[in-house]
């Protein structure tokens, strides 16, 4: 895992905190001063409008980048790097077969050569898989794409998840199979911080929201209260379906996917 | 006079195992696949290197590289045959007019090919893979076996072109080689041999035993690889 930009390891039980971090480049904040404390339990939604920072927020606590100002600190308190693993809008896949794409993820993880095809088997059977195990990942449907994407982050038993839309480009069966394989991330314990489009997939997944506008985190809150009574208006005008102008940096030339950075 | 029809003299120096003309073909293959092989062990990784890293110069690197892929073949035997030369840095070896000095020769040609060609196809793999490596913690070191073995397919292709290049020309076996019979006598410098001396059948004969040579060569691995993308995308 990345560990750029990484200092001390977090107080108490938190696995990744972010400390007035912000993303600035050329004069523009693409992120723009957040601070935000992901603890092991539960599912962290991520929502807000286009070219609002949810990914590039996302790449930074994970590690993919490194913010310009501000500090990310993560790890255990024995000093042990965090097992993390992200998945992507889009499957990135290597042009081998699905139980090879396990495998190299494996290998970059340090296990032991021996007890990789057993781990990659396992995992792959765990989200329905083993059928399609030695066929080519990349001819593979979407929907099984991504449940392969999510079988080998399921290998490497990441302590935490992040999803950057990743049912985005799916129908609706992919959809659930894709909510299905993050609920059974959650119920083994693995904390899922999650950026969605979908409030409906909003809804049925999160225990708490994070929403953010212009670079900004507005608001973290439970779920159970944000779809009811979001504390900040811009959030209520969200929920509403109200289009948010946005006053912050200029969107254009970026897509929510932040992979231009 | 009364010249033989190429074709069929092509079809009976094969059929009657002519001595001559198997060393010659055999030295013309053990030249040009040992120059393809280290050209290619040294490029592939040297382009994907260029590929993933940033330093000072690479911009002129690239620019280099990519100029030298069109490097005259007389060129390149000339700077190794001064190199090889009795007066020159590596004379003491005895290198010139051997077999060895050819590959040496060849090698030279074909390196930048692979390394360019290589340089493009590993930059276009990484800017797809980037990300998704990093996340499962590759550094750019262990990014290359990874980026290498995913562009197999391409990179077959490179290795061709390179190939092509070195069996196809003369001008750098022909200096430092010398074109010495049952030494250094290639399939090229055997043509233009005998089309200077005026046999052209025999010229030609040779021309199209080449030809095939080349053709199956890579009409084979035009299959290997489109097996291998049916199976591996």
């Amino acid at each position: 895992m990345p560990m750029t930009s990484r200092s001390a390891n977090p107080v108490n039980g938190v696995l990744v905190e972010l400390n007035e971090v912000s993303f600035i480049r050329s004069g523009t904040a693409y992120l723009d001063g957040a601070s935000l404390a992901l603890r092991p339990d539960g599912r962290t939604i991520i929502v807000g409008p286009n070219g609002s920072g949810k990914s590039l927020l996302m790449r930074i606590a994970h590690g993919l980048l490194k913010p310009t100002h501000g500090r990310v600190d993560t790890g255990r308190p024995d000093g042990s790097p965090l097992r993390q693993a992200m998945v992507f809008q889009r499957p990135v896949l290597l042009r081998r077969s699905a139980q090879a794409n396990v495998i190299h993820a494996l290998a970059l993880a340090g296990i032991p050569r021996r007890s990789r095809r057993e781990h990659a088997d396992h995992a792959l059977a765990s989200f329905g898989l083993s059928r399609v195990a030695h066929r080519p990942a990349r001819i593979l449907s979407g929907g099984e794409q991504q449940r392969l994407a999510l079988a080998r982050a399921w290998a490497l038993e990441p302590e935490i998840l992040f999803l950057d839309e990743p049912s985005s480009a799916l129908d609706p069966a992919a959809t659930k199979a894709v909510e299905d394989g993050v609920n059974t991330f959650h119920a083994r314990g693995t904390k899922i911080v999650m950026v969605t489009h979908d409030l409906g997939q909003a809804r049925r997944l999160a225990d708490d929201v994070v929403f953010m506008c212009c670079g900004q985190i507005i608001e973290r809150t439970p779920a159970s209260r944000f779809f009811s009574t979001p504390v900040t208006a811009a959030a209520a005008g969200f929920l509403r379906g109200e289009l948010i102008l946005d006053t912050g940096p200029p969107a254009s030339g970026r897509g929510d996917g932040g992979a231009s950075f | 006079m009364n010249s033989p029809d190429p074709f069929s003299l092509a079809l009976s120096l094969i059929a009657t195992r002519d001595p001559t003309l198997w060393s010659i073909v055999q030295l013309s293959l053990q030249v040009s696949l040992t120059a393809v092989l280290l050209a290619s062990l040294i490029a592939l990784p040297l382009g994907a290197l260029i590929a993933l890293f940033r330093f000072p110069g690479r911009g002129v690197v690239i620019t280099l590289l990519n100029a030298l892929m069109g490097l005259p073949p007389v060129v390149a035997g000339l700077i190794v045959y001064l190199s090889l030369s009795r007066a020159g840095p590596l004379g003491q070896f005895g290198l010139l007019f051997t077999p060895t000095a050819m590959v040496i020769a060849q090698t030279l040609l074909v390196l930048p090919i692979v390394a360019a060609l290589t340089r493009q196809a590993i930059e276009d793999l990484w800017e797809e893979y980037r990300e998704q490596l990093r996340s499962l913690g590759s550094g750019r070191i262990r990014a290359i076996p990874t980026l290498l073995w995913d562009a197999r397919i391409t990179l077959t292709t490179v290795v061709l072109a390179g190939f092509g290049r070195a069996s196809a020309e003369v001008g750098a076996v022909l200096i430092v080689g010398g074109n010495i019979e049952g030494v250094t006598r290639v399939m090229t410098t055997a043509i233009a041999l005998e089309t200077s001396r005026g046999d052209l059948p025999l010229a030609l004969a040779l021309g199209l035993i080449l030809l095939t040579l080349v053709a199956v060569i890579n009409g084979t691995a035009y299959l290997l690889g489109q097996a291998s993308s049916r199976h591996m995308q």
